[in-house]
């Protein structure tokens, strides 16, 4: 079987932020309701964390939840183990009006670290002070011209997700955005 | 620049994360509907300077759709409330009377 590759093979930058690409990970997008309680219990065995509130995201290492929409969550595991734990929601799942695909190969994932809400708050619409955009919480928005979602950890070192296709797109505007001499000095 | 609250998602989602859906509260005429109910369905829209209605997707966030009740005129919004619903809900209209007194639009005042 072929080697299984990330978009950008781990690329990064050294800015006044720091942009890396994170690797594979494994992403799991699973519609239904979100109130149902077979739902929550099958998201949560798998990934070992509770169900997020909305806009919130649950994460441990590369396990977690995050809400992405009043019927959707996104659920992350290693990569390696995504094709048996998508078989574990599934079974789970058996017999609820809901769905779980295995996106890990659509997406790309970025780490920023350093200044990342100046870099962000560049590039997208969102309010990106701590008051408006706390740790943990989900923020799904455009970065420039496409679509990306962002979360920030307790260090304020961000989680950036976009689209595969657009892999490339978005590494060079978090590397135009993070230029040493680019620094705005809002945050 | 307009702002909206998504009632569905709670961000303040800002004019470029959305899709403007064109006017709300439209009745689907089908099978059996007259000539005259085909047309002001496909294709007769309020164009008030002043309170409006409007449906919008947030489709750079939750892809959810939704309604606003604002003011072309002065951009203001009244408020934002969720797409099932086939009229406004009695607070944003309580809201737009005592903003705007004696306004109607279609069959809503």
């Amino acid at each position: 079987m072929s080697e299984a590759v990330s978009a950008l093979k781990s690329a990064e930058y050294q800015g006044f932020a720091r942009v890396s690409e994170c690797g594979l990970r494994g992403m799991i997008t699973v519609r239904g309701d979100l109130a149902s309680r077979k739902l929550t219990k099958a998201v949560e065995d798998a990934t070992g964390q509770q169900m997020p509130k909305p806009r919130m995201v649950n994460t441990d290492g590369p396990s977690g939840i995050a809400w992405m929409s009043p019927d959707e969550l996104l659920v992350m595991v290693p990569y390696a183990d995504v094709t048996g734990k998508l078989a574990q929601i599934d079974k789970a799942l058996a017999g609820e009006f809901a769905m779980a695909v295995n996106v890990s190969d659509a997406r790309a994932v970025f780490a920023l670290n350093g200044n990342a809400r100046e870099v962000l708050a560049k590039l997208s619409p969102a309010d990106m002070r701590r008051s408006a955009l706390p740790a943990g919480e989900m923020r799904r928005t455009r970065l420039a011209q496409v679509p990306a979602a962002f979360f920030a950890d307790a260090d304020d070192a961000f989680t950036v997700v976009c689209f595969r296709s657009v892999a490339h797109y978005v590494f060079d505007l978090l590397k135009a955005a993070s230029d040493p001499s680019s620094d705005v000095g809002y945050f | 620049m307009l702002i909206l609250h998504c009632p569905n998602c709670g961000v303040m989602a800002d004019e470029t994360e959305l899709t403007a859906g064109g006017e709300a509260h439209i009745k689907r005429e089908t099978v059996g509907s007259d000539d005259a109910a085909f047309e002001q369905y496909l294709f007769q829209r309020e164009n008030p300077r002043g309170v409006h209605f409007e449906r919008w997707r947030h489709t750079s966030g939750c892809g959810k759709w939704f309604h606003a009740a604002r003011c072309t005129a002065s951009l203001e919004v009244f408020g934002t409330y969720p797409a099932q619903t086939v009229e406004p809900p009695k607070e944003i209209t309580d809201k737009i009377t005592a903003k705007r007194p004696g306004w109607s639009w279609r069959s809503f005042s």
